[in-house]
């Protein structure tokens, strides 16, 4: 029988040895064709954690922290490790109600899975952050609380220059030019202001761990001992030409007033100090309240997210004067002894355009036109500037103006080294071709002699203006930061290149600011006197107008005043802006002498402390938007910034 | 000393003693490598016992101590109690399946003093033995049908038991039996009936039934009318092929559906889905999913030994008893594999020869029973880790974890050797 069947043993191999090649074959297939299952094996086990080193701290110029980091916690919750907890409590402590507190458990669950601590609750205030600490027993092992560096301003002050930093946006991370390419969900980048212009230095270098994890997604040490692993570089500190006190004080100064400080110093063209009124605190857009906080400052009333130094323009009003008698000289059209009989308004072009002045002589000379502020005078310069014969023509003439004007910054941007910096208005003779619908003359826009018109300038140009008179004929490109700690790259330099301007003459310079001391020594601006320092300066008014409801509305004129000191050793250039608050005098005026005399001698003296009070305490609000703002009350819960009030309190010498 | 010990060792077969030491050194290394992490104490691991691999070892020492047992005993023993062992095999089955110890949803494990135990596993030993009594009798002749009702009711009683006690994948390892019922005379038609059986279920599965309906009623057709002269002859032709189309159309039609609805479990017929493909939950198909990674990374060379993340960060599940082999195919990849099944195959080729040359029809019997159960759990286990088979938890032969288990296959193939070093006494 088994004789019979011996044939069967070779039936019964061939089966098992078929069997064999079949997994012969997948196996084959599997660990030699086909390539993705090694990298899905590698998904399945290396973990990327990426190390955030802290962001650079910004100093003003005395080495005194703007802007630096400051430990916030987060509360994180490991799910699978909630139990037996007392969350009533948990929830009365963060302000929350049970459905929340599930809700935010599920969603740490899909996030991490349920083995990995994710955010319950992130950059808790301090005060949640106490009674949590407190208590903290009662809820491990499921949750706990880690440190996270936030953004915090021990002055409360700079929000407009410092800017803020939020999450990556779906935007950037979609964003094909390869800007972003670093970046990953949740990674913080900075948003405005230097903390987005200096981004890359700031940032520093983010480090990347590789770790491997297990299936429950438990990190189990270094990949391969680390040699994949970089290491994080802190960023580098930067800084600021900023007066840290000078800022503080300009902030008190324009609270409840809209409008701009911005002084530089002359020498290197650094800010010195930059305010937005009205201001708010920077710590509201650092921590835990930032989402919120930031929806109600970019919808309030006085717009405090508009940073009016750069973005805003006005007209100068006769602030523009110094200018277009600068040019005057230059072109030849004039000398510094030209005089101009004006007898209370300028009549020259058909219409009468009245002059605050009609006393005989008022406008005899430059200095004395100066000093007066005599419009006819300076409509008549600019007439005589672009009609020059020896442009053959006003278009050409006007060309060559506006040429003058973008050589002294305006009409186009400064370079400052924040971003969103407005170009501001200058009348090019493409824009009088478009208002006037090519049909103008000398005539149409006179009043741009006076500072009106088809002109805007940015508090930070008209500032910058005030540098060029001041340096008598050069500047630097306005800018905030003056040095980066232990960088030797060359990004600073274009700051360091003084600039100059045209070939104006020393002479011509010398004749304008001879006019601009008056202003202050007898004329609008007596309020600028300082004991023992020269100051030059000029005041302006600007006309503005606004459609209201449909209907062109006259408003109240911004007040404005520009100046530098000493006028033989310039230190500072300002230029105060007061939007809606009527003549110069009453608010720009005695804000910039304030700032003045506080750079100049680093104190207030005794005899101007009233007007500090009432500066302070002014406000030009119009009724409804006082009405309707809220960043008083947002300001006044802030808790951080108590630096600031330290400095006002020197100041105040209480 | 010399002369006692070449006593000792007299007619022991070297090649199966190396490939047996072989693997079961293989599978220690694959369970080392599954549990080890950087930083533990081997030592004390040891001494503990608090590893699989650690317990693999004192395992390994019970068997060689079983393995000398048998080698010292007389073959006669085996061919005399086998009877006895099969009758104690069910009896332990039978007392199983009412105090039996749950492990993962099946029923099948026997505590004793904090041992656990597997009497599925050691009544495939019983039944090698009986089936090899029983064949091998004076008067059985097995080119009769009642003898082999009789023996595949020999095969069908333990596998119904264990099917019973909710072990499929080790009930399925029983039809081995078949195969060594073949080289004894059963008649060749029952295979390809089996296979065409696979064949149908899983056309059945993947293909629409009735799309599978026309297919035979036109092949149908086509033999009817290529046939159509002899059953003009011969009436029963046509009867032959209209049988063969009803049994096909029914058991596409209603059998299967029938089965898969009502006799497989849930979790059965997800498992038979997810190696067809057919199911995209990814809980339903984590498992073969995992392993086939851990195989599939290893790639030509190997991730080395110890480097496998599949299965050091614990991805891939049942890693040192069920799924075993990943280990193998992530650490030592294509080459290590093929050397890995060259060994066994190797084995198997050499029992088989074993096998044939025995005088015996007891010892012949029972060494094709022994490949013949190798076989089927090398085929479904390496099958289900590669994604060829649906997920039956049945061990790998001497290499996978488990003290039942290399206990019964220790036994299994001593108890060949030494019925191979007795082929010269002729036993009936």
């Amino acid at each position: 029988m088994s004789v019979f069947n011996q044939s069967r043993r070779r039936v019964i191999q061939f089966i098992m040895l078929g069997t064999v090649l079949v997994i012969v074959a997948r196996l084959f297939f599997l660990q030699v064709v086909e390539t993705k299952y090694s990298k899905l094996a590698d998904a399945n086990a290396h973990l990327r954690k990426v190390i955030y080193p802290s962001r650079g701290i910004v100093y003003d110029r005395h080495g005194r922290p703007v802007m630096r980091n400051e430990a916030l916690y987060d509360l994180m919750v490991t799910p699978i490790n909630v139990k037996n907890i007392d969350t009533a409590y948990m929830c009365e402590v963060l302000n929350i109600d049970m459905k929340e507190f599930n809700r935010r458990i599920q969603v740490a669950r899909n996030r991490e899975g349920p083995r990995r601590p994710s955010v319950f609750s992130s950059l808790l205030s301090p005060d949640m952050y106490g009674k949590l600490q407190e208590s903290m027993y009662l809820f491990q092992p499921g949750f706990e609380l880690v440190q996270r560096p936030v953004r915090s301003y021990p002055y409360g002050v700079g929000a407009n220059f410092l800017g803020y930093i939020s999450e990556v946006s779906p935007g950037m991370l979609n964003d094909t030019s390869g800007k972003y390419s670093a970046y990953q969900q949740g990674d913080y980048i900075g948003m405005t202001g230097l903390e987005r212009t200096y981004e890359d230095i700031l940032m520093g270098q983010r480090g990347i761990q590789y770790l491997v994890k297990d299936n429950l997604n438990r990190p189990q040490g270094a990949l391969e001992g680390g040699i994949f692993d970089t290491a994080a570089i802190a960023g580098k500190n930067l800084r600021l030409a900023l007066d840290i006190e000078l800022q503080v004080l300009g902030e008190n100064l324009m609270k409840g007033k809209i409008g701009s400080i911005v002084a530089i110093d002359p020498k290197t063209g650094g800010i010195l100090t930059m305010v937005s009124g009205p201001s708010f605190d920077p710590n509201l857009l650092s921590g835990s309240n930032k989402a919120r906080n930031l929806g109600i400052l970019l919808t309030d009333t006085v717009k405090p997210m508009f940073n009016r130094p750069i973005q805003a323009y006005y007209p100068p009003g006769s602030t523009m004067k110094p200018i277009t008698g600068l040019i005057a000289l230059d072109e030849g059209v004039i000398t510094p002894s030209f005089g101009f009989n004006c007898r209370g308004g300028y009549g020259l072009c058909g219409r009468f355009s009245r002059c605050l002045h009609s006393n005989p002589g008022h406008a005899a000379n430059m200095r004395a036109a100066l000093a007066n502020s005599c419009n006819s005078y300076f409509m008549h310069l600019y007439r005589l500037s672009v009609d020059a014969p020896k442009w053959g023509g006003v278009k050409k003439g006007q060309a060559k103006f506006v040429e003058y004007l973008n050589a002294m910054g305006f009409g186009r941007q400064t370079g400052i080294d924040i971003p969103s910096e407005s170009r501001g208005v200058v009348p090019d003779t493409a824009r009088m071709n478009r208002v006037y619908n090519n049909v103008w003359n000398s005539c149409s826009e006179m009043y741009v002699g006076m500072g009106q018109g088809q002109l805007g300038l940015t508090p930070l140009q008209m500032a910058n203006a005030m540098c060029i008179i001041a340096n008598r004929g050069s500047y630097y490109i306005p800018h905030f930061v003056e040095s980066v700690d232990n960088d030797n790259s060359k990004i600073l330099d274009k700051y360091k290149k003084k600039q100059t301007v045209a070939h104006i003459s020393t002479e011509s310079f010398n004749s304008v600011i001879l006019g601009m001391e008056d202003v202050v020594k007898q004329g609008t601006a007596r309020g600028a006197q300082i004991e023992g320092i020269d100051v030059c300066g000029k005041t302006g008014t600007a006309e503005n107008k606004a459609r209201i409801n449909g209907k062109v509305v006259q408003l109240k004129d911004h007040s404005l005043f520009v100046c530098f000191a000493p006028k033989d050793d310039p230190k500072i250039a300002l230029c105060v802006v007061v939007e809606n608050s009527g003549f110069s005098t009453t608010y720009a005026v005695p804000i910039a002498a304030l700032l003045l005399e506080k750079y100049l001698t680093d104190s207030i003296s005794v005899k101007r402390k009233p007007i500090l009070q009432k500066m302070l305490d002014a406000n030009t609000f119009s009724p409804e938007i006082k009405h309707k703002s809220k960043l008083d009350s947002l300001n006044s819960v802030s808790y951080a910034g108590a630096e600031g009030a330290v400095i006002m309190r020197k100041i105040l010498g209480h | 000393m010399n002369r006692s010990q070449a006593k000792l060792t007299a007619g022991i077969d070297w090649p199966v003693l190396g490939m047996y030491l072989a693997l079961v050194f293989i599978g220690f290394l694959a369970i080392f490598a599954a549990e080890y992490r950087e930083g533990d104490q081997v030592i004390q691991n040891i001494l503990s016992q608090n590893k699989n691999w650690a317990r693999q070892v004192l395992w390994f020492g019970v068997s060689i101590v079983l393995a000398s047992g048998i080698w010292l005993t007389d073959s006669k023993f085996f061919t005399a109690t086998a009877n006895l062992f099969y009758a104690f095999g069910i009896l332990l089955l039978l007392v199983v399946l009412a105090i039996g110890t749950g492990v993962k949803g099946s029923n099948s494990w026997l505590e004793l003093g904090g041992f656990r135990f597997q009497p599925a596993e050691f009544t495939k030993l019983c039944t090698a033995l009986a089936l090899a009594k029983y064949i091998s009798a004076m008067e059985t002749d097995f080119t009769k049908l009642r003898s082999r009702l009789i023996a595949v009711a020999m095969v069908i009683v333990p596998l119904g038991i264990i099917i019973l006690q909710n072990e499929t994948g080790l009930a399925l390892v029983y039809l081995a039996f078949f195969l060594v019922m073949y080289r004894e005379g059963l008649p060749g038609v029952l295979l390809v009936i089996a296979f065409s059986s696979i064949v149908l279920v899983l056309s059945a599965l993947l293909v629409d039934k009735f799309i599978l309906l026309y297919i035979f009623t036109g092949v149908a057709a086509l033999a009817v009318y290529f046939n159509r002269f002899q059953i003009r002859r011969n009436k029963s032709r046509l009867a032959f092929i209209v049988g063969i189309w009803a049994f096909c159309a029914s058991f596409v039609m209603h059998v299967v559906p029938f089965v898969f609805s009502n006799v497989l479990k849930d979790y059965h017929v997800r498992r038979i889905y997810v190696m067809l493909g057919k199911e995209n939950d990814p809980k339903a198909t984590y498992n073969t999913r995992q392993s086939m990674i851990a195989i599939g990374s290893g790639g030509f060379w190997g991730k080395g030994y110890l480097k496998g993340t599949q299965t050091r960060f614990d991805f891939v599940p049942e890693q040192s008893t069920d799924f075993i082999f990943c280990t193998i195919g992530e650490d030592f990849g294509f080459v290590g594999s093929m050397i890995f099944l060259g060994i066994y195959v190797s084995l198997l080729f050499r029992i088989i020869f074993i096998a044939e040359r025995q005088r015996s029809t007891f010892s012949r019997v029972y060494a094709y029973s022994v490949a013949s159960i190798i076989f089927f759990h090398l085929a479904i286990n390496i099958m289900m880790t590669i994604g060829l088979a649906p997920v039956i938890g049945i061990p790998l032969p001497l290499v996978s974890y488990g003290g039942s288990s290399l206990m019964t296959f220790t036994m299994l193939i001593f108890i060949m050797l030494r019925l191979d070093a007795d082929r010269q006494m002729v036993l009936r």
